[in-house]
Formats: C-alpha cells, structure tokens, sequence
C-alpha cells in the first residue's frame, strides 16, 4: 500500500474529491515531520506514539573491513503502536482463525 | 502533538474544508494503514517511512504480580521504520 492507495481509500470511504485526499494525507504526514523534527512527540489516539529517542554514541565495527568504528549519537524516530492498534491486529487473527475452524466443521 | 492537534494544523493548512470533514479524512488515514497491516498488506510513505507486520514468537512469560510463569502466545505486531527524510530530517 502506497499514498496513492490511502489517497485513493479516504476517495472511496468518505467521499471527498481526490485533490483533497491527497492534500490531506500529505499535510498531515508533513505535519508530523515537521512536529518530530522538533523533537516534540505525535499522539495519535487509536494508533500509535512517534517520538525522538536520543542515541548515544558507541563502538560499531565497519563489517567489511572489520575496523571498529566510533559511531556518532545520533536522534532516531521511534513508533510505538497504541493497544487499539495491537488489538486490531489480533482481533483479525482470531476472526481469522474462527472462519477457518468454522469453514472445517 | 495530539491528533486533535494535527487536525487543527491540517484545517489551517487546507482551504474549504471544515474541522469535522478533516478529522474524518484524518481518522481514515490511519484506519486504513492498520486495515492493511491487519490484511497482512505493508504501507510505504515515501519520504515518511514504512509500516510493516512482524511476527513475534511464542514465549514463556511470567505474571509480574503472582511471578507464575505464563505461555504468551505468537502474534503478529506492527511495526514502524523511518524513511530516509524523516531520518535525516529528525538527526539534522
């Protein structure tokens, strides 16, 4: 699934016009670029926590020439999926599941 | 930053549409990449990053109360990794 094809499910599931969509999809991944750039955390309530972990630095080794390296601390993105999301997962899993014992029966 | 938040930035980014309709179209955004991961789809957002199912093993865990040891069976989780702008966007 690309933007093209979220674009194209918000099109399909609520009915605005594509330019639309798409004007939202790319403001609002925009937008949370711009807040964790910041270094500011993104809470999407259902969903999931984008937040900055600062890295500090530590010994690395080049694996090719296998020269130990310093590597540099550096500030990653880390996403932490919400339990509505965890449990949408499972939740499909064991609908899944019970289709499958129910189609043997 | 909340997602009501967001939603306000969105409204005043966007002309002609309103707070209600936005956080619809925002509420669809993300129901629809849980959707795929759930269908066992991957999302790729070029220049954001990638959502993405991993399988987890079962294990044996323990009731942190009780200490009783408990199987935690194997399931699948989502997972995000940050796309080359967001990486080097973020460690500027």
């Amino acid at each position: 699934m690309t933007k093209a094809d979220i674009v194209e499910e918000v099109y399909s599931r609520v009915g605005f016009s594509k330019k639309e969509s798409s004007d939202v999809v790319e403001t609002v991944l925009e937008t949370i670029k711009k807040t964790l750039e910041k270094g500011d955390v993104v809470k999407i309530a259902g969903f999931g926590n984008f937040a900055i972990r600062h890295k500090g630095s530590r010994k690395g080794r080049n694996p090719k020439t296998g020269q130990e390296i310093e590597i540099t601390p550096r500030k990653v993105v880390t996403f932490k999926p919400s339990q509505v999301f965890k449990e949408h997962i499972l939740q499909y899993d064991a609908r899944k599941a019970e289709e499958e014992a129910g189609g043997r029966v | 930053m909340t997602k009501a938040e967001l939603v306000e930035t969105v409204v005043e980014n966007i002309n002609g549409l309103t707070k209600k309709q936005t956080e619809v179209i925002v509420n669809t955004i993300f129901e629809s990449i849980k959707d795929a991961l759930a269908r066992g789809d991957k999302v790729e957002l070029r220049g954001f990053g990638s959502f993405k199912i991993r399988q987890r093993q079962s294990r044996e865990g323990r009731n942190p109360k009780t200490g009783e040891m408990v199987a935690v069976p194997a399931k699948r989780v989502p997972f995000f990794k940050a796309g080359k702008e967001l990486k080097i966007r973020v460690d500027n």
